[in-house]
Formats: structure tokens, sequence, C-alpha cells
């Protein structure tokens, strides 16, 4: 009986034992992939970095306004100016009581105005 | 224990019996046995806790030990990082970004290599002297080759360079040329906003990494904010809009070069929070490639000078808004009232003359709207100087803008040590006391914002500035409103920009020359404007060195015809960019 007890302790010790090493060495795969990741952020945002910087120097405004002028036969844009704004009254709005669908020819399944 | 628990009687039968039949006394025994017992106890006592000190010392010892294990494990052993709780991610050891108020970059960083040379690993120096001098055409092969031969070890080639030039000296080969990894500031807008950020330089510097340190501008004012990892993250957010910068500087340039200026200077500035939307200063130069500041000569006519803060000048006419602003306040006048403007005024040698001869009186209204230098000379001389150095004082006008560029502190007004009553008179159409043009913006905005003075600043989002009254809300609104009529009546008509109501004041200052005295045909023409005026945000002042209009037959030189059309195209420029929509006043009176 004692025996028994003995061999059974024995054998519960070396499964934890071994359970432990397995959790240590998963232990150990996780920090690595984890390090690998860092690694791999810090890279990323390395290029982020250099991107940012790319897109602010190809938006700079001289050059904007340099492919402005460049363009401007086909694009034809211009400064913002105080006349280039209208008021309200002034832009062409759909009528508020539209002739009622029936009169118009549309397709019969369609939904009636509401 | 078995003495314990078969403990021996005091008084045993058998000896008390055959004592009793001796005849012996009894007690005797007893005292016997009492004196037996105490002494082994004392002795099982001594024994109980000489164990107990001897487990607390081993006890004791083994702590010690562990403890001076793991100290000399710890000063041993290689540091590591704990692998489990590395923060990396979040922690860039980097230089802060410096951004606009829209977020838009304006200092960044770049990683590049920088080139050294140890010469005790050179094959072949003659070569790679001749290969690196047709790489980087600023070296000379034959002073390289005498650097490679004289006995040094160590030698910089670059601090940094492009990845096509580090690949171009890859490909020479020579063990000899080694690279470092460098990191650098980059301004990606060029030359925007030059003088506001001022530039970065390496400060401590060694092979395999560099400082960069801020040399100027913001970069250095806020060198341990932008330095600090813990704030690596956060970019530096300034009140700067990186489109109305471009807007502002490419106005006044062109402005510059019609006018044939030597210099410019333009202020855009929040009249409610003190922000600066645009601070420009031209001529400027490259903070990517920052030039060095000039040895000889004078400090003006380097591009490193930044006129809207660092220069100090009599800034004219502009100044008369703050004579009149002063006697509204103090009760001697109101805007009708009549002054009388016959001149000159003579005072010792000296003569007070207007620009032109107004008539015999003007109504203080008309003062201004006309800038007659008699009429605000005599409007000043009822305050007095004590009273005008004290309002001048709240508004800042006497000592440096604390403007957070180390380049501010230059800017410390210069004004005489004896304010005398002709000072007084002089200094009221601006002359005598000389300042910066952010001090006239700083001045403005008080008339502007209702009577508050205000601090520019740098920094975006700024709490509004209400707390230090310099003058009430109605001599604020009645000043306002002369500075209306200037524009639409008066010395500014050029400024009228449809939709933006602007109001402001020209100055055209006579430049002192070298030796101190005036100098003929050399003016800076400054305009001072608000605008909106029906519901003042903005204050802009445009200064402009020694330009003259060409384009008539005689040059003109007043403010009138140089800063105030360059302020108008400036105004109609960026008022849609700062999200102002015009109002017509013709319309609103339908």
């Amino acid at each position: 009986m004692r025996s028994m007890l003995f061999g059974l302790m024995f054998l519960s010790v070396m499964g934890l034992a071994f359970w432990a090493n397995q959790e240590n060495l998963k232990t150990k795969a996780e920090l690595t992939h984890a390090e690998e990741l860092q690694a791999a952020i810090g890279q990323a945002r390395d290029r982020l970095s250099v991107l940012n910087a790319e897109w602010a120097y190809q938006n700079r405004p001289h050059r904007l306004r340099d492919l402005a002028d460049l363009n401007y036969e086909h694009l034809q844009l211009l400064p913002l100016r105080s006349d280039h704004f209208a008021h309200v009254a002034d832009i062409a709005f759909p009528e508020k009581n539209p002739a009622p669908l029936n009169d118009i020819n549309l397709a019969q399944n369609e939904a009636p105005n509401e | 224990m078995s003495e314990m628990t078969q403990r021996k009687p005091l008084r045993p039968l058998g000896h008390i019996l055959s004592a009793r039949a001796n005849g012996e006394d009894t007690r005797l025994i007893e005292r016997q046995n009492i004196r037996e017992r105490s002494s082994s106890q004392t002795e099982h006592q001594r024994q109980h806790v000489q164990g107990r000190l001897f487990v607390l010392g081993v006890s004791f010892l083994c702590l010690f030990l562990a403890l001076g294990v793991r100290i000399g494990m710890l000063s041993a052993s290689e540091p590591t990082e704990p692998r489990s709780q590395r923060a990396g991610a979040s922690i860039v050891a980097q230089r802060a970004n410096i951004v606009d108020r829209e977020g838009r970059l304006l200092a960044t960083n770049m990683d590049t290599y920088s080139l050294f040379v140890e010469t005790k690993h050179l094959v072949d120096p003659k070569g790679t002297a001749a290969a690196l001098a047709t790489i980087f055409t600023e070296l000379d092969a034959s002073k390289l080759l005498r650097d490679f031969t004289d006995g040094r070890k160590f030698l910089w080639i670059r601090r940094k360079m492009s990845p096509e030039q580090m690949q171009a000296a890859h490909d020479i080969g020579d063990p000899g040329l080694r690279f470092g990894p460098r990191e650098m500031r980059l301004y990606p807008n060029g030359t925007l906003a030059a003088h506001v950020l001022g530039g970065a330089s390496f400060g401590r510097e060694g092979v395999h990494a560099a400082e960069v340190i801020g040399v100027a501008g913001v970069e250095k004012t806020f060198d341990d904010r932008l330095r600090d990892p813990s704030q690596s993250g956060q970019p530096l957010k300034l009140s700067i809009d990186l489109s109305v910068q471009a807007a502002v500087e490419e106005v006044l340039l062109g402005g510059m070069t019609l006018l044939n200026a030597k210099g410019a200077a333009a202020i855009l500035m929040d009249v409610h929070t003190g922000e600066l939307i645009s601070l420009a200063s031209l001529p400027d130069f490259d903070p990517n490639n920052r030039p060095r500041p000039p040895v000889n000569g004078q400090a003006e006519d380097s591009t490193l000078f930044n006129r809207a803060v660092q220069g100090v000048y009599e800034l004219g006419s502009t100044f008369k808004i703050f004579a009149v602003a002063q006697a509204m306040e103090m009760g001697f006048v109101t805007p009708e009232t009549i002054v009388d403007i016959r001149g000159p005024i003579r005072w010792g040698k000296f003569r007070i003359k207007d620009y032109r001869n107004y008539g015999k009186e003007l109504s203080v209204s008309k003062v201004i709207v006309k800038s007659s230098n008699i009429g605000t000379a005599r409007i000043a001389t009822m305050m007095g100087g004590e009273n005008q150095k004290a309002f001048l004082g709240s508004l800042g006008f006497l000592e440096p803008i604390p403007l957070e560029m180390v380049e501010a502190g230059g800017g410390k007004p210069l004004y005489p040590s004896n304010w005398s009553e002709l000072s007084t008179m002089t200094i009221s159409y601006g002359h005598g006391l000389s300042a910066t043009p952010l001090h006239l913006a700083a001045g403005y905005a008080s008339i502007a914002n209702g009577g508050y003075r205000v601090k520019p600043t740098l920094l975006a989002d700024q709490p509004v500035q209400k707390t230090d009254r310099v003058m009430s809300a109605s001599v604020a609104e009645a000043s306002l409103k002369m500075l209306r009529k200037v524009v639409t009546e008066g010395t500014a008509s050029m400024a009228e920009v449809e939709g933006y109501a602007v109001a402001g004041k020209t100055g055209t200052a006579d430049k002192p020359g070298p030796q101190g005295a005036y100098e003929e045909d050399k003016v800076i023409g400054t305009f001072a404007s608000i605008f909106p005026a029906y519901d003042p945000k903005y204050v802009l002042v445009v200064a402009l060195d020694e330009a003259e209009d060409r384009s008539g037959d005689e040059p003109r030189r007043t403010a009138g015809w140089t800063a105030v059309p360059v302020s108008a195209e400036i105004i109609g420029r960026i008022a849609p960019l700062l999200g102002l929509a015009p109002r017509y006043e013709t319309a609103s009176k339908q």
C-alpha cells in the first residue's frame, strides 16, 4: 500500500515536471515571438516615419502651388478668394414641392413619394 | 519528557516516613526537593532558548548568503532587458515631431548614415580619396589624401548623406570606409516658417549615434520637451497654420520683390488667444541647411535675422491710436472732440509737422484718419509722459515679448531714459520708441478683443486671454471704429478687401542710419490691421523695409502705397483659408 502510494507520488511529480518544462518552453517561444513582433513594429514605425516625412515633403505648399500652376490648363485651380463664396440663395436646390409622381410617366413598381 | 511526566513529588512518602522514624526534620527533605526541581527547570529553559537562537542564526545566515549571491550575480553578469515586460513599442527614442495646428508635419526625423574613415584599415588611400572627391563634390582629393596619410587614425567625412551617396561610397569598397547610423532632423517644407522652427544640429557625437540638439527658434526653446523620451510619441503642436503661412510668405515675397524692399515681416495673430497663426520674416533660409551666423556686418542683413521678433523699429503712425485710446480712456477726449492742428509745433530746435496741411482743426477721429502728427502730439500732452509710459507699459511696449522663441529676448524695445515732454509728443506718433512688429500686433490685439492684454504664443490650443484689462470695452470699440475709418476714408484705402471689413493704421517711419541720424529716402512702411471689423478675430501686421513703389513718376514710399496693398492681398488670400466667410456691408443694409 505504502509503496504504491510512493510510486503514484513519484509518477505525479514526474508528470508535473514534464508539464512545467513544456510550459517553460512554450513561454520562451512566445517571448521570442513577441520580440520578433516588437522588432517588426519598430521597423514598421521607421518605415512609417519615412513615409510620413515623404508625404509631407511631396505635399509641401510650394510644390502643390507649382503643380497647380503647371496643370492650370487642365485643372484651373486658383487660390480661394472671397468672391468664391456664394450665398445660400444663389445655389439651385431641388424644388420643395415637386410635381406629383403620378403625373410623370414612371415605372409602376416605384414606391410612391411620401 | 519523562522528567515532566513522572514528576518527583516534593514530599516522597518513603523518605518522609523514614525521616520521621529517625526523628529528622521532614521540611529539609521538601526544601531539598524544591531546589532540585527549580535547577532542572532552569537548565531546560536554557537549552530551549539556545535552540531558538541557533535556528534564528541559521536562517539569517541563509538570508544573507542569498542576498550576497544575488548581489554578486547582478554585478558580475551582463545587463539584459527582462524579456517578458518590455515596453518597447510604445517608447520611440527619437526627438519629437513638430506639427502645425492642423497636425501637418513641420519637423521630423530621418534615419541616415554618417561616413568616417579609420585610416589603419585603408587599403588604397589614394584611390579612395579620389573616389570620395567625385561623390562629394565639396571634398578635395589631395587634401583628403593628406589627411589619410598624416598619421591620424580617425577622420569624419560626412555627418549625414543621402542613400545614393551612401551606396556610391559603399561601392568604393575600401575597408577603411565606415558607416555609422545617424538620426537627422528634417524640415519637409523647406524654407517655410524657417524662423519659427529655427533648426537643429548635432551635439555630442559618437560613431554609433549623435545627439540632435535645437540651435534656434522653437527647436531650441523646447529642446528639453522635444528630447524627453516620455513625450517623444506626442508631437509638439504649434499655433502656426501651414497653408496660411505659405500664403503669407508667398504674397509677402511677391510684394517685397515688386516694391524692391530689403526685407519684410508679417505677423498674423488670433486676437483672443494670442496664438500666432503665421509669423514670417524675409529673406529667409532653409533650416535643413541652416547657414552659419554672420561674423561681420549687421545682424539685420543676415537671413537668420527674424525681423518680426528681433527687428526693433520705430513703427511710426501706427502708434497714434494708442495715444488717442488712452486719452479717451482717461476722459480727455471723445471721437468728436475738436483738436487744434495748427503747426508746426516748435520745441527747441525740434519741429513737429504734418505730412500735408490738413487745415486748422480736426476731430479726434479725423486726426487718426488723416494721420496728423500735430493733432496726436497735442492729445498726448494732455495726458503727460508718466501716464503715457504706464499705458504703453501695460500694453507690453517696454519689455521684450515673452514668446517661446529664443530670439524673442533680442526684441528689447528702445525708449528714452528721460521721458521728456518732447518724447511724449514724438512717441505719440511712433518716433522715439522702437519696438518689434510683434509688440505692435499684441497692442492692436488689445484694441480688437475689447481691451484685454494679449501675450503672443506659438503653442496651439491656448485659452482665451481675458484677465488683464488695459482699456475699457467702449474705448476699444471707439478705437476700432476709427481704425475702420482709416481704411474706408483715410490713408489705407487700398486695404479694403471686399467682405472682410479691414480696419487698420498705416505707419511710415524714417530709418536711422548706422550713425543714428535719420537717413533720407529710407523708410519702414508698416500696416497694422484688424479683420473682420464687425467681429474682430485676427490682427495682421505687415512691415516692409526700404520699400518703394516705382510704378509712378516719383517713387512712393509711404506705407499706404507699400505695406497696405501687400496686406490687402494677404488678407484676401488667407481669410478664406481661416474659414472666414465674407460679409458684405451693403448686402446687410438691404
